[in-house]
């Protein structure tokens, strides 16, 4: 495949069976594998989208200064195109995540502004939003709230699943700021209703949900619920068992939040193998795990890496 | 019908600082009425008029009850109930 620059080769990301974790010919699953992104995440087709359509919208000036909260890869995949198309970039990340995440923020050219662990991406919202009222001419794309967000994964993530796999069933993402389930799920909704879209959330240690009151609890403003069929919250000891099948038995070096949507994802498996009906699950592989080996999670027993990943945005 | 149910640090005050209490019922707003009687306001907390507040999510086995029926989601015996508030990703 040949492309006219990076920028121009994000997405069509390959599809691949998982004969060994597929419980049976019927049930079948299948992994979309968006570490095959520039940046190595599925947040690289948000992140052009939202600055492709910023430009489009003339909010963007050569030269200046994006600002976002991000837990890491929004703001790797923005950092890439800001330094390909010349624009200064301010992320605003919870000092609870992987070093490899902020080494690789600045080895694209990002400034890091640490919000406070306590609250996880809470907090990175609420500082990014400070910082925003005070300098009013950076631009905050906002992946929470921003449309093209979304629209990036009904445009194309969404398509490409159906074109590959048109008996397909569920489809399972994960859910952060919602836009991958917002867009294929919307996608999904007109154009194969019948598909289920199910949604895996990493649930944290305690620290991350040690807001002062519940009224700083934040839902994404792209969120709408009708878009998913169920919701799974998973914790990080099954996120890290399921990470590591997928590297045992099918070879995939994933990222751990998507050991999380394949726990979801095998769950639907074991439910349409109870009612005996036929099942083609896709899942997203939101990132490889290389970001995330100073975690500890590939090492040692499931249990000292659950311990490890206690106080950790670990998604 | 005994459940558990996980309690997060914000709501410890009403639970003498218990991470986990026990409640019954047969639905989850039949659990909730439940703690409530022992720990006086937790429900309130949770729960506005007959819908979950907004930034409050329950799991009963993981599963988010929004999308099971809400307060009158079945629970039985052994299940854990999850309380927690809702925190962005990405």
């Amino acid at each position: 495949m040949r492309f006219d620059s990076l920028l121009d080769s994000v997405g069509q990301t390959p599809l691949v069976g998982l004969p060994r974790l597929s419980p049976s010919p019927d049930v079948r699953l299948w992994a979309k594998l968006e570490d095959r992104n520039p940046t190595g995440s599925v947040k690289d087709r948000a992140a052009l989208a939202m600055v492709v359509r910023a430009e489009k919208d003339g909010l963007m000036r050569p030269g200046c200064t994006l600002l976002e909260p991000t837990s890491g890869n929004t703001g790797i995949s923005l950092a890439m195109a800001a330094r390909l198309r010349g624009y200064r970039l301010v992320c605003v990340m919870p000092e609870n995540t992987s070093h490899e995440r902020r080494q690789l923020l600045r080895m694209w050219g990002a400034e890091i502004v640490f919000s406070p662990g306590e609250g996880g991406s809470n907090e990175a919202v609420r500082v990014a939003k400070v910082l925003a009222d005070e300098h009013p001419d950076w631009v905050m794309l906002y992946q929470y709230g921003n449309q093209a967000n979304a629209d990036a994964h009904y445009e194309t993530t969404g398509p490409e699943i159906l074109a590959d796999l048109p008996e397909v069933t569920h489809v399972v993402a994960g859910l952060g700021t919602t836009g991958t389930l917002m867009g294929v799920g919307r996608f999904f909704r007109e154009s194969s209703p019948e598909v289920r879209i199910v949604a895996a959330e990493p649930r944290y240690g305690e620290l991350v949900y040690g807001l002062r009151n519940l009224d700083e609890g934040f839902v994404p403003e792209l969120y709408d619920e009708s878009l998913i069929d169920t919701r799974f919250s998973v914790g990080p000891r099954d996120a890290v068992r399921r990470v590591r099948e997928l590297l045992d038995l099918e070879g995939i070096f994933a990222g751990i939040s998507t050991g999380a949507i394949l726990h979801a994802a095998l769950a639907q498996a074991a439910r349409a193998v109870a009612a005996h009906e036929r099942a083609d699950i896709c899942f997203v592989v939101c990132d490889g795990g290389w970001k995330y080996l100073s975690t500890g999670a590939y090492e040692g027993t499931v249990e000292e890496a659950e311990a490890r990943l206690e106080d950790q945005v670990w998604a | 019908m005994a459940v558990e149910v996980k309690v997060p640090t914000i709501l410890r005050t009403y639970t003498g600082g218990e991470k986990a209490v026990s409640g019954s019922g047969e639905t989850l707003g039949e659990v909730l009425d439940d703690v409530d009687s022992r720990h006086s306001g937790i429900r309130e907390r949770v729960v506005e008029g007959t819908e979950l507040r907004r930034f409050v999510n329950v799991y009963v086995n993981d599963e988010d009850v929004r999308f099971t029926g809400g307060l009158g989601t079945s629970v039985a015996h052994g299940d854990t109930v999850v309380i927690l508030p809702a925190v962005a990703g990405g």
